[in-house]
């Protein structure tokens, strides 16, 4: 009975630590489209971005602590460097509607991607944690690696940051309405272009620094940015664009049955995944907790 | 006698917002009907109930003696019901016969035929000329919707309404913007459908209304105010009143004597 | 005069096994399978107006029908294409139900799930695909039951010619009858269309099945020249090399996916070592490019719409309405 369970909790745990890394990536996609409706197909590019800086920094296992400090602070930069730069270069296109914005944060991809290619080459990279992370706890009875549940720790303080930020700061209450109303917020004087670029680059920079947390869970390899972008869209339709609640619920649950999925059903896990998001999309076109009319 | 258009305690409410509150009118066949009021007074939320633009909270539409209440907007179009769009609202990529085309084409039950190429539906492409012609735009056939003036495009249109040979005609605000002239012209039009096209015109231009119009219903925040021929609406002081608050401001109704 | 053009580029398309190497030949064969799933595309994307991420799953169906056919059943290539077309359009009606009920963004989202989750079925129905090795060993096609293998490129090449043109030729149809003005009109409008009657459902799933159908017969000539098919061809890459090829070539034009097409293939695959291997980059680039420079956005405004009986001998009237306004 005991080791039912501990199976079972194992696996919940799991889902909770690659719930919390699909957060990071979901909730700036999220709010990116919240504020601008533009999908940033280039999202996942920079997840990878991330998930290399940590191989550069802490790939041998002999830096410690201290290279994934350097990644992060690496991430946090390039990544809000790229967002900034997507943003600048997405603009010109928002009179012609969010498709080719969209487009244009494909091609972003493609180019970050085959860069990143030329550079670390296309084997599998895998990341060690950071030496005293690299044990193990002992969870209902079994080895548990440490370094996830840090993860879990660290991805449920950043979401607390992010909510603080977006539902109780005033730049987020900004954000916030100008999701609701853009042109009202601009009649108010604010500069939306100079917010939604901070948005953006916010949005990006999470996603980095995710890559960078997750390096050791997930490694770093081409065709992760793919896996990345469409798990993160899967997250943000079914938790509704433009909330950091709906990013948080939505990642949660995916994260469950992702990993729950590849435990119990590995022929079927992408299909409950993706068939969870298509009924959620069925019943609830704006996701579950979205607002209608953003509806593309 | 029941009209072509009926509403019966059409409401809607957004929350605690009321933005139209048990609108009952009836517009009789070939009546030109419009409905007048001050802004804010739920005559947009109105054309969007009875088009299908939106559901009502409560109340009916019963259009041709049939209950539409809960049928979709291209329903309604298909039983009879033909709208402009206060804002332009046009095929921009298609030349402008195209655009009637659309409509007559889905008349003749052509809108999902494969084969042909477009231009060949003769009878189609006639059909969209004549209308064309019918709003004066016969000369412009080719040129991109994209293209027209202001006036060109609310010709177009009305064009578009017209194709289908629709029984009730509802225009929403279709002289916004429009010179004097042109105002006229439109009113010149309207005039020219006689009977065989009913109208429910929501209109702001208070000359257009009383040259055009056979019955007036007014909106007041989101009710009914009046109801009833022009000339007892000009002379209600109710009217008035809610319009221009307490100043009596009689230009508004009357014309300048000659 | 596009006539004349357009028989010139067909009489040179048609005798090119004659002037160049097999491997010439080969890549053109390629060029031309892939340009059909453009074109399927183009219809859907930039006449329809419903941009999809998700065309690599009807063109890989069919690509593992016509490979499985080969296989298992027969070697005749009309009938694998036409089953693999069947298959393309039974996979998009499929999920085309559901997913032409969203729009704009959320179909996007939607059609690269679809996507994904049939590149991870190709990838784990091992049985059936052969997992992530794929199959390979496909049998050679003969044109006729009973005939003798194709082995030569340029025969090959003059099949899978044969068929992107008749395919590509029931596309152009589709695209100048009343349902490509209706189309048209739900791409620019899709309220008004509502407004007049249309119900839009029908024209959108209609057309994502061709496109599928389309996607699929692109699928079974790719897989005749490469004798081939794995999981890659069912990926994300493929949907969106697709797309780039669609934006490239001007959305609407189906002349212009085609080029597109030619475009994608040849620095992918053919420039691709000149490059570094940096192919995709260098496409990334032309994408960036392709979308800043395109005059009007997905609602695709370059006017290719015959207009009435007494079409401009000239050519399609100028799209910003220049000479339009002059003419009162």
């Amino acid at each position: 009975m005991t080791a039912v369970l501990g199976d079972n909790l194992v696996t919940i745990v799991d889902g909770v630590a690659f719930g919390v890394l699909l957060f990071t990536i979901a909730v700036g996609l999220s709010l990116v489209f919240g504020i601008m409706d533009v999908l940033n197909l280039a999202h996942g590019a920079l997840y990878l971005v991330g998930a290399y800086l940590a191989d550069q920094f802490a790939g041998d296992g002999q830096a410690g602590i201290g290279g994934f400090l350097v990644a992060g602070l690496a991430a946090t930069v390039v990544g809000a460097a790229a967002g900034a730069g997507l943003a600048v270069m997405t603009r010109p296109l928002a009179r012609r509607g969010h498709l080719d914005q969209a487009l244009l944060t494909l091609g972003v991809a493609l180019i970050v991607g085959d860069l990143l290619s030329a550079r670390f080459g296309n084997d599998v990279q895998s990341v060690p944690p950071p030496r005293f992370l690299a044990g193990s706890v002992s969870l209902a009875g079994r080895d548990y690696p440490s370094y996830r549940l840090a993860v879990i720790v660290a991805g449920l303080l950043l979401a607390v940051i992010v909510y603080l930020l977006v539902e109780r700061s005033r730049v987020g209450a900004l954000v916030r309405a100008t999701v609701a109303d853009a042109p009202m917020v601009r009649a108010m004087g604010v500069d939306t272009g100079r917010l939604v670029m901070a948005v953006f680059a916010f949005g990006v920079m999470l996603a980095c620094l995710g890559g960078v947390l997750g390096a050791p869970v997930l490694g770093a390899y081409p065709g992760l940015d793919e896996r990345v972008l469409i798990l993160g869209l899967v997250v943000v339709v079914l938790g509704g664009l433009g909330s950091v609640g709906g990013a948080f619920l939505g990642a949660m649950v995916i994260g469950q049955v992702e990993v729950l999925g590849v435990s119990l059903l590995p022929q079927y896990a992408s299909f409950l995944v993706f068939g969870t998001m298509a009924l959620v999309l069925l019943a609830r076109p704006a996701g579950i907790l979205g607002r209608a009319g953003k509806l593309g | 006698m029941t009209g072509l258009l009926e509403t019966t305690g059409l409401t809607r409410r957004y929350g605690s917002l009321v933005a139209l509150d048990g609108v009952s009118l009836s517009v009789a066949a070939g009546a030109r009907h419009a409905v007048i009021g001050p802004n804010g007074a739920g005559k947009s939320t109105l054309f969007a109930l009875v088009t299908g633009g939106l559901r009502p909270t409560a109340g009916r539409v019963v259009f041709d003696g049939q209950d539409v209440t809960r049928r979709p907007d291209h329903a309604r179009a298909r039983a009879g019901m033909g709208k402009t769009f206060q804002h332009s609202s046009l095929f921009t990529s298609l030349p402008v016969l195209d655009n009637v085309a659309l409509a007559t084409q889905l008349a003749a039950g052509r809108g999902m035929a494969m084969l042909r190429p477009a231009r060949r539906q003769v009878a189609v492409q006639e059909q969209a000329m004549r209308q064309l012609e019918q709003v004066g735009l016969a000369g412009r056939a080719a040129t991109p919707a994209a293209a027209l003036s202001h006036g060109e495009r609310r010709q177009l249109e009305v064009a578009l309404a017209l194709a289908g040979s629709p029984k009730l005609l509802l225009l929403d605000e279709p002289t916004a913007g429009m010179s004097a002239a042109d105002s006229s012209r439109f009113a010149e039009l309207v005039e020219s459908l006689g009977a065989a096209v009913t109208v429910l015109i929501i209109e702001h231009d208070l000359d257009v209304v009383f040259r055009l119009a056979t019955r007036v219903t007014v909106l007041h925040l989101g009710r009914v105010l009046a109801d009833g021929a022009p000339d007892e609406i000009r002379a209600d002081e109710t009217v008035q009143r809610a319009y221009l608050g307490d100043a009596a401001l009689d230009d508004l109704f009357f014309e300048a004597a000659p | 005069m596009r006539r004349v053009a357009a028989g010139a580029a067909l009489g040179l398309l048609a005798v090119v096994p004659l002037l160049v190497s097999s491997n010439v030949a080969d890549m053109l064969s390629r060029v031309l399978a892939f340009a059909l799933l453009a074109l399927g595309l183009d219809l859907l994307a930039g006449i329809g107006g419903l941009p999809s991420l998700g065309q690599a799953a009807p063109f890989g169906v069919g690509a593992y029908t016509a490979a499985l056919l080969a296989k298992h059943a027969t070697t005749v290539a009309p009938l694998q294409l036409l089953a693999a077309t069947a298959a393309g359009a039974a996979l998009s009606a499929a999920v085309g139900w559901l997913l032409v009920r969203s729009r704009g963004t959320y179909f996007l989202m939607l059609t690269l799930a679809v996507g994904e989750i049939v590149h991870e079925l190709a990838d784990r129905w091992e049985g059936v695909t052969g997992g992530t090795n794929g199959l390979a060993g496909i049998p050679a096609i003969t044109l006729v039951p009973g005939g003798a293998p194709v082995r030569l490129a340029g025969v090959r090449y003059w099949y899978v010619l044969a068929a992107v043109l008749v395919c590509g030729a029931a596309l152009v149809t589709v695209s100048r009858s009343a349902f490509g003005r209706t189309l048209r009109g739900v791409r620019d409008n899709e309220e008004r269309m509502r407004s007049l009657g249309y119900r839009t459902f029908l024209p959108k799933y209609a057309v994502f099945c061709i496109a599928g159908a389309a996607a699929g017969a692109g699928g079974a000539l790719w897989v005749a020249r490469a004798r081939f098919v794995s999981p890659a061809d069912l990926g994300f890459e493929v949907s969106a090399m697709a797309l780039l090829a669609v934006v490239i070539g001007g959305r609407g034009s189906l002349w212009g996916a085609a080029l597109g097409a030619a475009v994608v293939v040849l620095v992918r695959e053919e420039l691709s070592p000149q490059l570094g291997g940096r192919g995709p980059l260098v496409l990334g680039l032309v994408f960036v490019a392709a979308v800043y420079l395109l005059p009007r956005g997905f609602a695709g405004t370059r006017l290719r719409w015959p207009s009435s009986p007494g079409d401009h001998p000239g050519g399609p009237p100028d799209p910003a309405g220049r000479r339009g306004t002059a003419a009162t």
